[in-house]
């Protein structure tokens, strides 16, 4: 047999081909590895050139950014001199003018509080207090009539605060709700169960607006004479239980992702149900389901637009009615756009969140 | 030397070989994962791969059957350079089998499914024919009353022996096998290697990495070691374990052996 | 020895509990109060109801369907006119709802597997434009992309006067996409009916294709085989019923079109809407799709000799498959959900007839009754099928 001695230490460093590494090499790799490949980097590159330019002249180099009507009647770019001009009505609807702070620090508060959450060293138990805390406190600058704010009523909020408060809210109020109608299908009662599942199937059966409609029109029919309830509270009822029947099927995921072992311990050490689930079996589960329940209030976020058939002045209807002035009218494109930055900002800045925190339970178990 | 395991000395015809590999290098990007690698491997010769992990032993073979692309050098099997010609590569991935570490079984395809598809889709053997074979080597690894079971319904140690009669389907020249028992139980890791010896008795040209030292030391013709992508030492498994010449070697089997 | 409750012969028997503290017990006590205080709530909104309709003078019941409904519907797949019942309103709608969902799911799944591909191709380019297509289509809310389409065809697309001619007899304008179809001839229907044959024809010789292969080994090109005779076939008929070139040419008269056929921007402005929308989802799904099958098992296949278009066919897709089609279903079934934004827009779907029947008849609870049913019906066979489909495909596992 032959001994093939080693060759260790008398190898000089031996370069790769040049053509593999570097710009060239990556170029080689990713755009041009096999003639399809080529082919397609080519087309592609074609579509993007006789696309971006134009878009890049009407968008920038021809637009108006703060200008009239009139004088971007004159100009062929885009008019993005709606936004600034009508940017307190879109972003506020029909609040006061002179008190569009409050709705200001309203969001703030809001967004303040969703960025602190996002931390996991801050996900202890005062979280849930500073989360009402924050929610009170936002409903009262919002609606006055306490601490020598002038009243506002709620039929005039609209905008930003509006879309928040109904996706947020909605959420929140409804994540609760969510878990009982979860545990509910869980059960082993049959009258218990069935009714959690007709609930659930028959919410996330139906879209979102027949709810809206709903409780638009059916909802005041459900009163007593006399008592009316104002249309965004009616509105809110609907997005909480619509996302509630979404919420169920994200924690019942959640409550199945757990070993039975975590179920049987608990019972052999004589804890009742309630505190089994309080004190063992929640706090894991929505654990892993915070992820998909960013996903859903991404979707809550996204479908609170849907007010817009109801006629409530959330940031698409006000959108909607800078349009309509006759000043401003035809500039649909440069409002939507703008509007879909601001949603895409949000959402994507959510589901990025979303994905990175997936990634960190998933390794971190 | 034990009387059950086949005969060392028998000669492997050094001249025709099955596998040359001539100076081949692999890059991952800037990493030089395999350097200087020459090694001729003669029919019926059986060698076995150790190695740290990251010295490229698993890069090595899956190189043989194109799994991986070597970006300088020459491997040539029985005779058929491996190049980007992709009627060259097919050639040889028909004659060269594999089993993974992972044994890769087709989960939606019944055991028997699993060993025919090779048969019928590359080599257009009729089913009949395809299933008799397939049977008679589900019998060989002792498997055959699995035939109609599913991959997840097996343990591991069944579901390798699998994946090898699945190789062995395609009537390969040579059999590579990535760390075969690495992923096992160990009272799963006998049986594989029951089958390995089996093999190794008919006479089966095979290049096994793993850690198995004893499975080494009965069957090997020739034991490898690499480090650092290089083929550090290479020699008989008796002179490889009683006599390391290089220090990296010495240091590895006393990690190994304890 | 001290005296406990045990008989002569050593057994203990269990002191009876009270009942209230048997779990079964409990379990109907607390169904009862649970169905008692969803009956009492249930009983509470309806007498409210009641009161009210009757105090505003509304019906009940659906004796409106039969009543003359007097409104017009801009686009119908069947003839209809105001003179007509609620009845068939109402199903006018749902034939547009049908109709949109329909074109839109086709094209949603075709679209949405493209740009899932792409987004896994090896080529950074493509890839990254389908990365940025998902992520950007599925942030912005579809009532959103619905408007800005909307607005697209009212604002920026021409009069029929200066419509843009895209290709010879296809033009766009803000009356909608207008294209030329050839002129009705039999031969058409021929072509028809030659297509549905060739469907049938392929299913055979795949079966033929399958035993042949089991006996001899031969493998027979059976893709190849059934482009060709699903495009031959009615091609070939075409040509054998006179070979027609008349097309319907759609002509500027005064300020329209005449002739062809005009797809309203409403329709358009729904289907780019809804397909755009969806299509983003589809391709996360069919990414993770094909991302769940592991490498290894691209590996074990072509290590065994398996060229990549049977790797694909035979190893790839079958398990690939099973991950897919669940979570498409579901997109499907939002896609049909979806279509009923189309009433913010003007496109008469069923949400959006039923809405008009609402204001006219002020039987609001029949209407939105109405709209929940039929939505219920497509999602409840959607489930069912997912149901079945997933029983039928679950790997065995232990």
């Amino acid at each position: 047999m032959n001994n093939e001695r080693s060759q260790t230490s008398s190898v000089e460093a031996v370069k790769p081909p040049r053509m593999r590494i570097g710009v060239v090499g990556w170029l080689r790799a990713n755009l041009f590895s096999t003639w399809y490949n080529s082919l397609l980097t080519l087309v592609t590159l074609y579509v993007l050139w006789q696309v971006v330019p134009p878009f890049i002249r009407w968008a920038f180099i021809d637009s108006l950014w703060t200008s009239t009507g009139e004088e971007c009647q004159a100009v062929d770019g885009a008019c993005w001199s709606i936004i600034p001009a009508n940017i307190r009505f879109i972003m506020f609807g029909f609040y006061t003018y002179s008190e569009q702070w409050r709705p200001a620090i309203a969001v703030v508060v809001l967004v303040g509080l969703l960025v602190y959450s996002q931390y996991r060293c801050n996900w202890k138990k005062r979280l849930i207090y500073i989360w009402l805390a924050g929610l009170v406190g936002m409903g009262v600058l919002m609606r006055g009539g306490i601490f020598g704010l002038t009243p506002v009523e709620s039929t005039k909020w609209g905008g930003l605060p509006l879309t928040l408060l109904l996706s947020v809210f909605g959420l929140t109020a409804a994540y609760p709700l969510g878990i009982v109608l979860a545990l509910g299908r869980q059960s082993r009662m049959p009258a218990v169960k069935s009714l959690c599942v007709v609930y659930i199937e028959l919410i996330r059966g139906v879209p979102l607006i027949s709810l809206l409609f709903m409780s638009s029109v059916v909802f005041p029919l459900f009163l007593p004479e006399g008592v009316t309830v104002n249309k965004i509270l009616r509105a809110q009822v609907a997005i909480i239980l619509f996302t509630a029947a979404y919420i169920a099927e994200v924690v019942r995921g959640g409550l199945q992702g757990m070993s039975r072992g975590q179920y049987e311990a608990a019972e052999s050490l004589g804890l009742k149900y309630h505190q089994t689930m309080r004190l063992i079996i929640l706090p894991q589960a929505l654990k892993i389901v915070i992820p998909p329940s960013v996903s859903i209030l991404i979707s809550a976020f996204k479908d609170t637009s849907l007010v817009v058939i109801i006629a409530l002045y959330d940031l698409l209807k006000t959108t909607q009615s800078v349009l309509g002035d006759p000043r401003w009218m035809g500039y649909s494109p440069e409002a939507y756009i703008f509007l879909a930055l601001i949603y895409f900002i949000c959402c994507f800045y959510m589901s990025n969140f979303s994905r990175k925190l997936e990634h960190q339970l998933d390794t971190g178990r | 030397m034990n009387q059950t395991s086949p005969n060392q000395t028998e000669p492997a015809t050094a001249d025709d070989a099955i596998i040359e590999i001539i100076d081949m290098h692999k890059w991952f990007g800037e990493f030089h994962v395999l350097q200087n690698i020459t090694l001729k491997v003669a029919r019926k010769e059986r060698i076995v791969i150790c190695g740290p992990s990251g010295s490229g032993k698993s890069t090595l073979i899956r190189c043989i059957n194109r799994l991986e692309e070597h970006q300088k050098g020459r491997i040539i099997v029985d005779g058929i350079e491996l190049t980007n010609n992709v009627k060259n590569i097919e050639k040889i991935r028909a004659e060269v089998g594999m089993v993974f570490q992972h044994f890769n079984l087709f989960p939606h395809l019944t055991i028997l499914d699993n060993l025919t598809l090779g048969p019928m889709w590359v080599r257009k053997v009729p089913r009949k024919e395809a299933e008799d074979a397939a049977m008679h080597y589900l019998e060989k690894v002792q498997i055959a009353e699995q035939a109609k079971k599913y991959p997840g319904q097996l343990s591991g140690g069944q579901q390798q022996r699998v994946a090898i009669a699945r190789s062995l389907c395609m009537a390969p020249k040579v059999m590579l096998f990535d760390e075969p028992t690495s992923a096992l139980d160990p009272e799963m890791i006998k049986e594989v290697l029951d089958v390995m010896i089996d093999l190794a008795r008919e006479g089966m040209t095979m290049l096994v990495v793993t850690h198995e030292m004893g499975f080494a030391k009965s069957v090997a013709h020739r034991v490898l070691f690499m480090d650092y992508g290089q083929i550090v030492e290479a020699n008989t498994p008796d002179e490889f374990f009683d006599n390391p010449q290089h220090d990296r070697t010495k240091l590895f089997l006393s990690q190994i052996l304890q | 020895m001290p005296q406990d409750e045990t008989s002569h012969t050593g057994t203990v028997t269990p002191s009876k509990a009270p009942f209230w503290y048997d779990p079964k017990v409990r379990a109907v006590f607390f169904q009862v109060g649970v169905l008692g205080m969803v009956g009492l709530l249930g009983y509470y909104l309806m007498t409210n109801t009641l009161a009210n309709l009757e105090r505003q003078a509304i019906a009940t019941g659906f004796g409106f369907l039969e009543k003359q409904s007097s409104f017009e519907i801009g686009e119908s797949l069947i003839s209809y006119s105001a003179a007509d019942t609620y009845f068939k309103a109402l199903l006018v709608g749902a034939l547009n709802t049908l109709l949109v969902s329909f074109i839109g799911i086709t094209l949603t799944i075709i679209l949405g597997t493209f740009i899932g591909i792409a987004r896994l191709s090896t080529n950074w380019l493509l890839s990254k434009m389908a990365a940025i297509y998902i992520e950007f289509f599925q942030d912005i809310p579809i009532l959103l992309q619905l408007f800005f389409w909307y607005a697209f065809f009212y604002e920026i697309l021409p009069q029929p006067r200066q419509a843009i001619n895209l290709f010879k007899g296809v033009f766009l304008c803000n009356r909608g996409l207008i294209f030329a179809i050839p002129a009705a001839h039999p031969a058409y229907k021929y072509s028809a009916v030659a297509f549905l044959i060739g469907c049938l024809a392929v299913y055979l010789m795949r079966r033929w294709a399958r035993k042949r292969q089991d006996e001899t080994g031969r493998i027979f090109p059976v893709f190849r085989a059934a482009v060709g005779i699903l495009i031959g076939l009615p091609v070939l008929t075409w040509w054998a019923a006179g070979a027609p070139t008349a097309m319907d040419m759609p002509v500027l008269r005064g300020f329209n079109f005449q002739g062809g056929i005009t797809v309203s921007p409403e329709f358009t402005a729904v289907l780019l809407g809804l397909v755009l929308y969806t299509a983003a989802f589809v391709a996360e799904v069919v990414r993770a799709g094909i991302q769940s099958v592991s490498k290894g098992q691209t590996e074990a296949a072509a290590s065994i000799g398996l060229k990549p278009g049977q790797i694909l066919n035979l190893v790839i897709l079958p398990q690939a498959l099973r991950v897919i089609i669940p979570p498409l279903t579901s997109q499907m079934l939002n896609l049909t959900k979806n279509s009923s934004l189309a009433v913010a827009i003007g496109y008469p779907e069923f949400v959006s007839v039923a809405g008009t029947t609402i204001n006219q008849t002020g039987q609001a609870i029949e209407g939105v009754a109405l709209i929940m049913t039929i939505y219920l019906i497509f999602s409840l066979t959607t489930s069912a099928f997912m149901n079945w489909y997933n029983k039928k495909m679950k790997l065995v596992e232990r």
